[in-house]
């Protein structure tokens, strides 16, 4: 029961995020400076999402050549930046990561 | 040819719609496998089957309902669970506010749908899509076709991997596939020094405070980027 309870709570909560803006524009008004600063809302937000995930293993800070995930994800972003495509993106970070994991392991 | 265009004057709303399809297609890449390792891990840490598929349902956020289910699988206070939750799901406060602009005409049942339907990679091309010239009048339908298209596979996905159990090995790393996501989501819009500098900053400070409770450390670091590209573009 409780397991419910929480998932619903969770719930309610990410939707009442969701829509908190597209129901009330305008009758919250947004602050200028906050339009200004939500251009920086992707690059930072979804960056401090991966870069843990490149750099932190079993919460160490791993920055050395054999952290595997952290070679595959430079090469990754190479990848992005040059080709602008997902699919290329996350076959080329895919297929660095096992053939490292292969050597190092 | 001929037939073509006249096909999308006849039927924007329709052509709006597998347009929003098609932009969010090759996202599933990434999403396909990250679903899949969400039900794998759900259910070897204990969450019962169909609670794990509600929480697609009721919380359809992959990287919150991941760290859900280790906290159930921890057993740690059902308030604390809620509060992480609803604390990595934060930043859909941010994209709200980012895509709200553009909803404003639209009738308050379709506000609704479209909120519902707000996750990372929907936002991602539709805001791209409203930020481009053109025809406003039918890009809701694009949204729709996005959200939905995404709301689908991530329903499925995680369904199989709930279904798969334990018998994929984590030797294969598919857990990878979400941070090489968020690097293909990324690394395309960083077009300026102010951009670039809201990324690095934002994601070294989520390294050096990554293991603070509750990951505060998260919600700090993006505060962090944004003022720091705030700034840069001030200089500039």
């Amino acid at each position: 029961m409780i397991i419910w309870l929480t998932i619903i709570a969770a719930g309610i909560l990410t939707y009442a995020t969701r829509l908190s803006f597209i129901l009330f524009y305008g009758q919250i008004r947004m602050p200028y400076m906050m339009e200004r600063a939500l251009r920086f809302v992707p690059p930072a937000v979804l960056t401090v999402i991966f870069f843990p995930e490149l750099l932190i293993n079993d919460g160490d800070i791993i920055l050395s050549f054999g952290n595997a995930r952290l070679l595959s994800g430079m090469l990754a972003i190479l990848v992005a930046w040059r080709t602008k495509n997902v699919i290329y993106t996350i076959v080329s970070g895919m297929l660095a990561l096992w053939i490292l994991q292969y050597f190092f392991s | 040819m001929h037939a073509e265009k006249s096909y999308q004057v006849l039927y924007p709303a329709r052509n709006e719609f597998f347009s929003g399809i098609k932009a969010v297609l090759p996202l599933m890449l990434g999403v396909i496998p990250f679903g899949m390792i969400y039900g794998i891990l759900a259910v070897s840490v204990g969450v019962p089957a169909n609670v794990a598929q509600a929480m697609s349902v009721i919380i359809f956020a992959g990287s919150s309902q991941f760290v859900s289910a280790q906290l159930f699988g921890l057993s740690v206070p059902a308030v604390i669970n809620i509060f992480t939750v609803w604390v990595i799901n934060l930043r859909h406060g941010l994209y709200s506010g980012s895509i709200a602009p553009y909803l404003q005409k639209l009738p308050t049942r379709w506000k609704w749908l479209l909120g519902y339907l707000l996750t990372d990679e929907a936002y991602a091309v539709s805001i791209i899509h409203y930020q481009q010239e053109g025809d406003d009048r039918n890009k809701q339908w694009f949204f729709l076709g996005s959200g939905l298209t995404l709301w689908t596979i991530w329903q499925l996905s995680t369904a199989a991997g709930i279904f798969l159990g334990a018998s994929v090995p984590t030797s294969w790393s598919l857990d990878f596939t979400l941070a090489l996501t968020f690097i293909a989501l990324v690394v395309p819009g960083i077009k300026d020094r102010a951009s670039l500098g809201a990324a690095l900053s934002a994601g070294l400070v989520a390294v050096v405070l990554f293991n603070l409770p509750l990951k505060l450390g998260l919600l700090a670091a993006s505060l962090i980027g944004i003022l720091v590209g705030l700034l840069l573009e001030r200089e500039s």
